[in-house]
């Protein structure tokens, strides 16, 4: 197989969190590309927010069902043994601690394990969904993000600027340079993308970060 | 047993301008959409709306919106709506952000009796201005209100002329439980059977809890505008 890079490289990762029968919250976008890299042997219960167990594959044209939406309202389907909810049963699976693990995409995460991925005031103001609740009751929050804004500045800083959507909650963050694990005491160097140094990471890190003996290849 | 099917007249003698409406629905997907055509036609407006999202312009809600119907709308997202986003930069909309888990819970307290709930969800940020805290076992938790309307607008699947409702797959959405919390509930159905069709089973919604059914006229079931632009794209990419 051909070495993965950047957003691929991220999903790829991301999706080796996963045991066989986790349940799953995938945001939209990257984190719901973790699916096309699942390690043989793993299958998921992937939720939807608004009320699917088993969320499955996008259906092709001429064999959709306009009741089987997914939590973005595009047209999905239902695994075997799935199941469907009303939406305050789904949220009860997400805030209970049902759920095993999350992926979120974000604007800024920091060194605590803050997250902020809802609002930019004044610019983007779409609503904060079904995200802070994620942060609020899910097991493992792991964040899946380009390590860097466009302009350059890190998303991954000592401590978030924007509006908070959860406090204390990531556990991991996976950027298309490397993995962190979220210490008690700063981010830990658990992995490096093909082609990354330690330096490479630590010039484009606000936060504090933490380097171990040894480190990992990420794939 | 009492019949409960109406006109869509009948149903719209109970929809006026100022009252608060929850539209039961999934970013204008699975809405009433006869009912708010209706609402349209007749004027009504001053709307003060409780809505998962803002639906999209060509849907659901998002018509009432369009058309400048809603003055205020309590919520958890409007992304997909920039009529929406622009009226609320503007001053126009009013919006309260509620977080998903939060806005379905307030409704449900709303529909069961209950003067709130406690949640974690959105503890240390913005959510929680103003709101009280209260530390149970050792974790901190918001007091979060329970949403109450005067009409709730309900799309199901199937009704029985004494009032059942019944949703497909996922359907249901936030309508079962905008059902609940109501002073008046109006169900606009795909299509109307006699009693005793619907198994207890498949009653999602119960009778005594819904005021009036009412029947789909136009097409019962079609591809939403959303779905439809998808759709041609699609078709449009493999020419």
């Amino acid at each position: 197989m051909a070495e993965l890079k950047g957003r691929k490289l991220i999903a790829s990762r991301c999706a080796k969190f996963f045991k066989d029968g986790d349940f799953v919250n995938l945001g939209i976008g990257l984190p719901l590309m973790c699916v096309n890299y699942l390690p043989e042997g793993v299958d998921l219960w992937l939720e939807a927010e608004i009320g699917t167990v088993g969320s499955g594959a996008t259906p092709k044209w001429g064999e959709e069902d306009i009741d089987v939406i997914d939590a973005g309202g595009q047209p999905a389907s239902v695994i075997k043994g799935g199941s469907v909810c009303d939406h305050e049963t789904s949220f009860a699976y997400i805030r209970g601690g049902h759920i095993d693990a999350a992926v979120l995409g974000t604007l800024q995460v920091d060194e605590e394990g803050n997250i902020a991925n809802w609002t930019i005031p004044g610019k983007l103001v779409p609503g904060m969904g079904g995200a802070m609740d994620l942060c609020a009751g899910v097991k493992r929050i792991i964040v899946a993000t380009d390590h860097c804004e466009k302009s350059g500045r890190s998303k991954i800083l000592k401590k978030c600027t924007l509006p908070l959507t959860g406090v204390k909650c990531v556990t991991d963050i996976v950027t298309e340079k490397c993995y962190f694990q979220v210490g008690s005491d700063g981010l830990i160097l658990r992995e490096l993308a093909p082609g990354y140094t330690v330096e490479d990471v630590l010039a484009s890190t606000e936060a504090k970060v933490i380097i171990p003996d040894e480190i990992g290849v990420m794939e | 047993m009492k019949s409960k099917v109406v006109t869509r007249e009948e149903a719209l003698e109970k929809i006026h301008s100022g009252q608060t409406i929850m539209f039961g629905d999934w970013h204008g997907e699975f809405s009433a959409e006869e009912i708010i055509s209706g609402m349209l036609e007749k004027g009504v407006t001053d709307i003060d709306a409780i809505a998962v999202s803002a639906g999209m312009p060509d849907q659901g809600l998002g018509r009432l919106i369009n058309e400048r119907r809603v003055k205020s709308l309590i919520t958890t997202h409007i992304g997909l709506n920039p009529v929406a986003r622009d009226q609320m930069f503007a001053g126009e909309l009013e919006i309260e952000f509620s977080p998903q888990g939060t806005f379905a819970e307030r409704i449900r307290c709303g529909g069961a009796g209950l003067g709130g709930c406690l949640t974690p969800t959105g503890i240390g940020t913005d959510v929680e201005k103003g709101k009280e805290k209260l530390t149970i076992n050792g974790k901190e938790y918001l007091l979060e209100l329970p949403l109450r309307a005067d009409v709730a607008l309900i799309k199901a699947t199937k009704a029985d002329t004494a009032g059942n409702i019944s949703f497909r797959m996922n359907s249901r959405a936030t309508n079962s439980t905008m059902a609940m919390a109501a002073d008046w509930v109006i169900a606009e159905v795909e299509e109307i059977v006699e009693v005793g069709e619907l198994g207890p089973e498949e009653i999602d919604v119960p009778a005594p809890v819904i005021d009036m059914v009412y029947e789909r006229t136009g097409e019962k079931r079609y591809l939403c505008p959303m779905w439809q632009k998808l759709k041609a794209k699609a078709e449009g990419g493999k020419a």
